[in-house]
This record gives structure tokens, C-alpha cells and sequence, in this order.
């Protein structure tokens, strides 16, 4: 009996190994096949590197300790490198705006698919994975390429980016709710079904209260994003700073690159800082 | 009077619940004991509608329940109350809003939507729970409760529903002795005061046998006791369960709490 047992472990732990031999060799060769196609040439990487030291040093503002808190006139102060510090908040301003409105809207149209979208709620198997379709077409087009359709519909501006952002998010909150749907406790959505409510007020009493600091979490979590890609989505003429960050990269306004580059940095830190202890206070309630 | 006729319930190849046939009168606290696996939750699921019957008929004072669907059906699912093990309450809403949620099956879909209880509602809600001692408890958070007041709360759930029928699954299994004494006092109770007929779901025999006008054994689905407690013997519990009281207490299957 035992040696028969001792045979068998033997046996599937040969069995295991070579299982992870071949799936590891397998992982290995798809690794270098990408490398390959995406002409990963170590001799290219190493050539280049100096280059980004170069392209980060031209970055660097010229400061000088003397002058560093002088008027905009005079070269080698702050305020010489931000001579253009108002539009860029400005620039700024509408950038999280974006983020903002598009983050609510999108989280707003992922909450009504969401639920559709659960396979513990869905009323049919049709209605779940055309919902679930509908989150996967969202989601899989990049913000950048919906902005540059939309920018050739509503013309250049916010406007676009936030349409853009907005069909993005929803598509990506509204799976990532919607996994949070099914790990749902269901015994109180039953309770409420057996109380004589209907589905959708057993969603609101049973299945909102226990999703929705996690929701919340998501929300946020997406917000950070949607700064960070409403910071770029001005490249393609679609609002916000990206406009002006391109146009600077394009010149080589080196200073100019330096200097919002540090402004964005910024906003996304702060704003990742509220939402983090945002998202903390809703784990905790 | 509930009466149920041949009805049935199968899963695939599984029969869940197998052509029981029975009458309950109004007023009595009906007990359903047997193995786990007999069918005795799905047979009061099949009651409350929460799971449709693959044959037979459930009538309730001459209402056709297996017949309702829609409004009429939410309509009986509200005089059909259950209580559950699990108690299941929504832990993160308060225990007001909990007992208010019996209330679903009478007020109109919009206004349970939006949560627009009157307050003689809120003051019947109240009234339930200062009956079971909780009214203190009233805003506080449903899962700060112990399981015995989580219970307590699920029961004042039950009776907002103002209903005909109490369909009780196992609803002591999750309580320590003390506890499960207090709410089945409660079940029997609302028979007795109220005059509601009580389904009552349990495993612990000393418990079905004190508290139950009558007793009902389910074993794969079919009915194959129908009595007065003093009725069973202990050959009838072999029969049942495959064992005698003892063993079944020492398999902590039957835990004697009384």
C-alpha cells in the first residue's frame, strides 16, 4: 500500500516536473520570439542609452543660485524656466477635469453594464455576454484612438478627450465592477428576493452596500489613470496639456519639456495621494 | 391551511424534493427533520417560490401558488417569509433598514427603490425589534450584531412582511443552546400569538421534539414520517437516519442541546 503510494508521488511529481520543464522551455522561446519581433538588440540598447542621458541633461533647467527667486527676466531663475507657469496650470486644471468628468461618466456607464454584466444577476445567458461583449469592445480600443476619431467629429478640444477617456473607462470599470458583482455575497440578495422585492431592489439592498467601497476603490484607481492618459491624449489634439507638452517636444523647447514635465509630476503624485487615502477610508467603512 | 401536492423538484438527475404530498393547518408549527441532502431546504424554497417546482401544486387558503408570476408572485413571496441559517442580513446597512426590508413585498417597486418607508413603517420596524429586545440596536450596523440578535433581526424581518406563512431553515444551526432557545420560543410564538403557521427546518431532534405540534421526516426527498413528536420512536429514527439519537449526537450531526 504505502510503496504503491510512494510510487505514485514519485510519478506525478516527475509528471510536474517535466510539465514545468515544457511550459517553462515554451515561455522562454515565446520571450525571445517577442524580442525578437519587436528588434530587442541588446547592441542598439546599449548604443542608445547615452543618448537618453544626453536627451535628460538638455532637460535640465539652467539655474543659478544667485538669481533663483529673480523676475521672469532675468536667466537662471525659477521663474525664468515657468515664464508660461499660468497657462500651464490652467492647462493643468482642465487636464484633471477631464480626468475627473470622464472617470464619473465612464464609472457611471460601467455601474448600469456591470450588473448585466454579472453572471449571479444576469436574468439570461444572452443579456450576460452581450454585456460582457459590449465592456470588451469599450475597453479594448486605447483612449488615443478613440480621441482621434473623436477629435475628427467634434473638432479639437476637451471635449473629445473626455468622450474618449470616457468610453475607455467605462469599459474597464464596468468588468472590473462587475467581477466584484460576482464575488458578491448572494444569501441577502436571496433574503431580499424571498421578502417579496424585486431584482432591482435586491441589487440596491443586497449587492450596492457590500460592492460599493470597492467600486469606489476602482473609481479612483481609474481616476489616477485617466490623469495620467489625459495628460498625453492633448497629442492628438484632444485638450488638456498633452497639446502643449508635443508641441514643446517637438521644438526641443528643452526648458519648456523640463518644466511641465515637473508640473505633471506633481499633480499626479497629489492626486494619487488624496485618492490613495480616499480609497482607504472607503476599504475602512 | 397550505396544502402541498405531489410536488417535485429536480436538479439534472438529482430529485431534490420527490412527490411530497401534505397539509398544514393554519396556526400549527410544522417541524421537517432528516439527513442533510433530503430536500428539506429546497422543499420550503419550493414554497416561497425562490425555486420552481418541476411538478405538483402548492396551494395556500385557496390561492394557486405554483400558478403565480410577476406582481402577484412578489405578493406571496412577502406572506411567505423565510428566516435562513445564515440569518442573512445585509451586514453594512443598519438594522432599521433591515427589518424595513420585509416591507419590499407591499410597498410599490419605485418607492422600495428609493428607500421611501413611511414612518409608520420605521415605527413598526421599531416596534418589532423592541419586542425582541433590539430596539437600542436600531442604528447600529446589522453585522456589529451577535449571531442570537442577527437572528432576532431576521425574524422582525420576517413578521414586517406581515405574512401568512413563516418558513424557517435551520434557523438555530448557526446559534449556541441559549441562543436557539430564543428563537424558536420566538417561532412558537408567532404560531401561538399570532396564529401563523411555522415551517421550521432543523436537525436537532430534542429541539423539533420540543417545539413542534408535528413532525415531518424527509430522507431523499419523499416523506417518510408524518406525526406528532411522541410518534417517533426511536426504531422510526433508525429508519430515518440510518442510526440511532445517540450516534447521530456523537456524529455531531444531532448536536442535544436541550
Amino acid at each position: 500500500m504505502s510503496a504503491s503510494l510512494e510510487a505514485r508521488w514519485r510519478a506525478r511529481r516527475r509528471r510536474r516536473r517535466i510539465a514545468v520543464l515544457a511550459w517553462g522551455g515554451a515561455l522562454a522561446a515565446a520571450v525571445l520570439a517577442s524580442a525578437w519581433f519587436v528588434e530587442l538588440s541588446p547592441t542598439v540598447l546599449i548604443a542608445g542609452l547615452p543618448r537618453i542621458g544626453v536627451y535628460f541633461a538638455k532637460l535640465v533647467p539652467t539655474l543659478h543660485a544667485a538669481s533663483l527667486f529673480a523676475g521672469p527676466a532675468t536667466e537662471g531663475s525659477l521663474a525664468y524656466w515657468y515664464y508660461r507657469l499660468d497657462l500651464w496650470l490652467f492647462l493643468l486644471l482642465q487636464t484633471s477635469q477631464m480626468a475627473a468628468l470622464a472617470t464619473l461618466l465612464g464609472g457611471l456607464i460601467g455601474l448600469a453594464l456591470c450588473f448585466p454584466a454579472s453572471a449571479n444577476l444576469a436574468p439570461w445567458r444572452g443579456v450576460f455576454l452581450l454585456a460582457r461583449r459590449l465592456l470588451d469592445l469599450l475597453r479594448s480600443v486605447p483612449d488615443l484612438v478613440y480621441a482621434l476619431i473623436l477629435v475628427w467629429a467634434f473638432g479639437v478640444g476637451p471635449l473629445a478627450g473626455v468622450a474618449a477617456i470616457t468610453l475607455h473607462s467605462a469599459g474597464a470599470l464596468g468588468k472590473l465592477f462587475a467581477e466584484v458583482v460576482e464575488n458578491a455575497d448572494m444569501r441577502p440578495f436571496e433574503a431580499v428576493r424571498a421578502a417579496g422585492g424585486g431584482v432591482a431592489a435586491a441589487i440596491r439592498y443586497a449587492i450596492v452596500p457590500q460592492v460599493a467601497p470597492n467600486f469606489l476603490s476602482y473609481a479612483l484607481l481609474r481616476f489616477e489613470i485617466n490623469v495620467r492618459g489625459a495628460s498625453v491624449i492633448g497629442f492628438v489634439g484632444a485638450g488638456g496639456i498633452g497639446q502643449e507638452l508635443y508641441t514643446v517636444i517637438s521644438f526641443n523647447y528643452y526648458q519648456e519639456i523640463s518644466a511641465i514635465l515637473v508640473l505633471i509630476m506633481i499633480t499626479v503624485s497629489v492626486i494619487d495621494l488624496v485618492s490613495e487615502r480616499l480609497r482607504t477610508m472607503a476599504m475602512a467603512a | 391551511m397550505l396544502t402541498l401536492t405531489g410536488l417535485s423538484c429536480r436538479f439534472g438527475p438529482v430529485t431534490a424534493v420527490d412527490d411530497v404530498t401534505l397539509s398544514v393547518p393554519t396556526g400549527q408549527v410544522l417541524g421537517i427533520i432528516g439527513p442533510s441532502g433530503a430536500g428539506k431546504s429546497t422543499l420550503l424554497r419550493l414554497i416561497n417560490r425562490l425555486q420552481a417546482p418541476s411538478a405538483g401544486r402548492i396551494d395556500c387558503d385557496g390561492l394557486d401558488v405554483t400558478a403565480l408570476r410577476g406582481r402577484a408572485l412578489r405578493r406571496w413571496r412577502g406572506e411567505a417569509a423565510m428566516i435562513f441559517q445564515s440569518f442573512n442580513l445585509i451586514p453594512r446597512l443598519d438594522v432599521l433598514t433591515n427589518v424595513l426590508i420585509g416591507r419590499l413585498g407591499h410597498v410599490s417597486a419605485l418607492r422600495g427603490l428609493a428607500g421611501l418607508f413611511s414612518a409608520a413603517e420605521r415605527a413598526m420596524a421599531l416596534d418589532l425589534l423592541d419586542r425582541y429586545g433590539l430596539a437600542d440596536r436600531a442604528l447600529e450596523r446589522a453585522g456589529r450584531l451577535s449571531g442570537g440578535e442577527q437572528q432576532r433581526v431576521a425574524i422582525c424581518r420576517a413578521m414586517m412582511q406581515a405574512p401568512r406563512l413563516v418558513l424557517a431553515d435551520e434557523p438555530v444551526a448557526s446559534l449556541d443552546p441559549r441562543n436557539s432557545r430564543v428563537v424558536m420560543d420566538a417561532l412558537r410564538a408567532i404560531a401561538r400569538e399570532a396564529g401563523l403557521t411555522v415551517l421550521v427546518n432543523l436537525h436537532d431532534l430534542a429541539l423539533a421534539r420540543a417545539y413542534c405540534d408535528r413532525l415531518v421526516a424527509l430522507a431523499a426527498g419523499r416523506v417518510v414520517f408524518d406525526g406528532v413528536p411522541a410518534a417517533l420512536s426511536a426504531a422510526r429514527i433508525v429508519e430515518i437516519y440510518g442510526m440511532d439519537e445517540t450516534a447521530l449526537a456523537e456524529a455531531g450531526l444531532a448536536p442535544a442541546h436541550a
